[in-house]
């Protein structure tokens, strides 16, 4: 017979034994008395290499720029995806209204004479 | 725009699997319903640190610490990906958070069994972050453009999870009389509830049937449950090992492995709150909510000082 040890430490208290330790349960407070106490939330960029665009990556909270910078490195570069970060505060982003994008795009839609393929050339003009 | 017509886009942009954007008009119970998918996606990632953080200063050598310090590492920045993508949906990351520690919102029971050996860490790694990346890999393809997102990047990272904790019971396996036993231990454990973690059977799933409509989800809770039988059955060859299964066997027919009945009440008993860490989990969690406050606090306390400071500063130039 092979003895296995196991060990109970930290998943149900050093005291050991394998049952359920009874925990006096916290007295959370509710939603509406905690909320409005998150950091700002800022939007991240990261330029993945020298010459190329920084690239939005995602979103995250800190109290100001620094520790934004910083929460990005260890949240979006651990894998050196990153030689250089940018951060704006979230709500200093104006975005356009996808509902207009028709109305918007318009314009862009009947020009298809903006586009290369528009001209029929013959095919002894190479290279163009 | 008449609701029924912005209805109609959303339903068409399904169809035409043109991802749905956070501003973009979408129904209030498909938003819900991410929500609640996202949110308890992200709690599993940060809960699921808890049974991992047991063993960061007991793994057997500084290399294994090195590693699970990293990957943990990784959990955190998954869950942070997830709670972005969910405060998208317009949620505050704060009622996210409250809505774990009160019980409102779940994670995935699988964090509520306790890591007893070393031997866990590996079949975590093998069986529950293999059973995490079948379900994660469909959702690279879901319907919501921030989620996609994440999932892609979580799946790029997560691989290497799976792989260090196969090589934990590989090396067991390898070694002595007790260690190969160890080994056997954590699979035996670990295998019913990782088979549980793809959720109920599509007959019991309450969700399924609207998320799949949706195309949040792209594969069926069983689905995915026997592509992840039929992996782990072959691979759990090469450990030497065996699964406590005795019905697990192939079906030339079906093309796929048959498996045993998994217990479902004990499954519904974990969801319910009766796990055996479902209590301490969630103290660990509020416990480092609460007593991280001040923190929170003097940041931003120390943010303003610096904001203050820098305008005085321009003032007097």
């Amino acid at each position: 017979m092979i003895h296995i040890r196991k060990y109970y430490y930290g998943d149900f208290g050093e005291s050991g034994s394998g049952e359920t330790t009874t925990n006096n349960k916290k007295n959370i407070a509710p939603a509406n008395n905690t909320t409005g106490h998150d950091w700002p939330l800022w939007e991240v960029f990261i330029r993945s290499k020298q010459g190329l665009d920084h690239k939005h990556m995602g979103s995250l909270h800190a109290a100001d720029a620094q520790m934004a910078i910083e929460n990005a490195r260890d949240v979006y570069t651990r894998r050196m995806e990153g030689v250089s970060i940018w951060v704006v505060e979230s709500q200093h982003i104006h975005a356009s209204n996808p509902d207009e994008a028709e109305s918007l795009y318009d314009p862009a839609n009947d020009k298809a004479y903006r586009h290369p393929t528009f001209y029929d050339l013959p095919d002894e003009v190479k290279h163009m | 725009m008449p609701v029924h017509d912005l209805e109609k886009t959303f339903l068409d942009k399904i169809e035409r699997e043109v991802k749905i954007e956070p501003r973009d008009w979408m129904p209030d119970a498909y938003r819900k319903n991410l929500i609640r998918q996202i949110s308890q996606h992200a709690h599993s990632e940060i809960v699921g640190m808890l049974p991992e953080g047991n063993w960061i200063t007991r793994a057997p050598s500084l290399k294994r610490k090195a590693i699970l310090i990293a990957k943990a590492q990784d959990e955190a920045g998954h869950g942070l990906y997830l709670y972005s993508a969910t405060e998208t949906l317009g949620t505050s990351r704060e009622e996210t958070i409250n809505d774990l520690h009160s019980g409102k919102a779940k994670y995935s029971s699988i964090f509520n069994y306790p890591t007893l050996s070393w031997a866990d860490i590996g079949a975590i790694g093998w069986l529950v972050d293999g059973a995490a990346i079948i379900n994660q890999v469909m959702l690279c393809r879901t319907s919501y453009g921030p989620y996609a997102r994440a999932m892609v990047r979580i799946c790029r990272e997560e691989s290497f999870h799976q792989r260090q904790g196969f090589e934990i019971l590989l090396v067991l396996s390898r070694g002595s009389a007790e260690q190969k036993a160890m080994c056997q231990d954590a699979l035996n454990r670990w295998w019913w509830p990782s088979l549980m973690m793809f959720g109920p059977r599509d007959s019991d799933s309450t969700h399924s049937d609207q998320s799949m409509k949706w195309k949040i989800k792209r594969m069926s809770n069983d689905e995915l449950r026997q592509k992840f039988i039929d992996m782990i059955a072959e691979q759990v060859k090469v450990l030497g090992m065996t699964l406590p299964d005795p019905d697990l066997k192939w079906n030339e027919e079906r093309k796929h492995y048959d498996f045993g009945a998994i217990d479902w009440a004990e499954f519904w008993n974990v969801v319910k709150g009766n796990g055996p860490c479902n209590k301490q989990r969630i103290e660990a969690r509020t416990k480092a909510w609460d007593e991280g406050a001040w923190v929170r606090e003097a940041a931003v306390a120390y943010a303003e000082k610096r904001k203050e400071k820098s305008k005085s500063a321009l003032e007097a130039a």
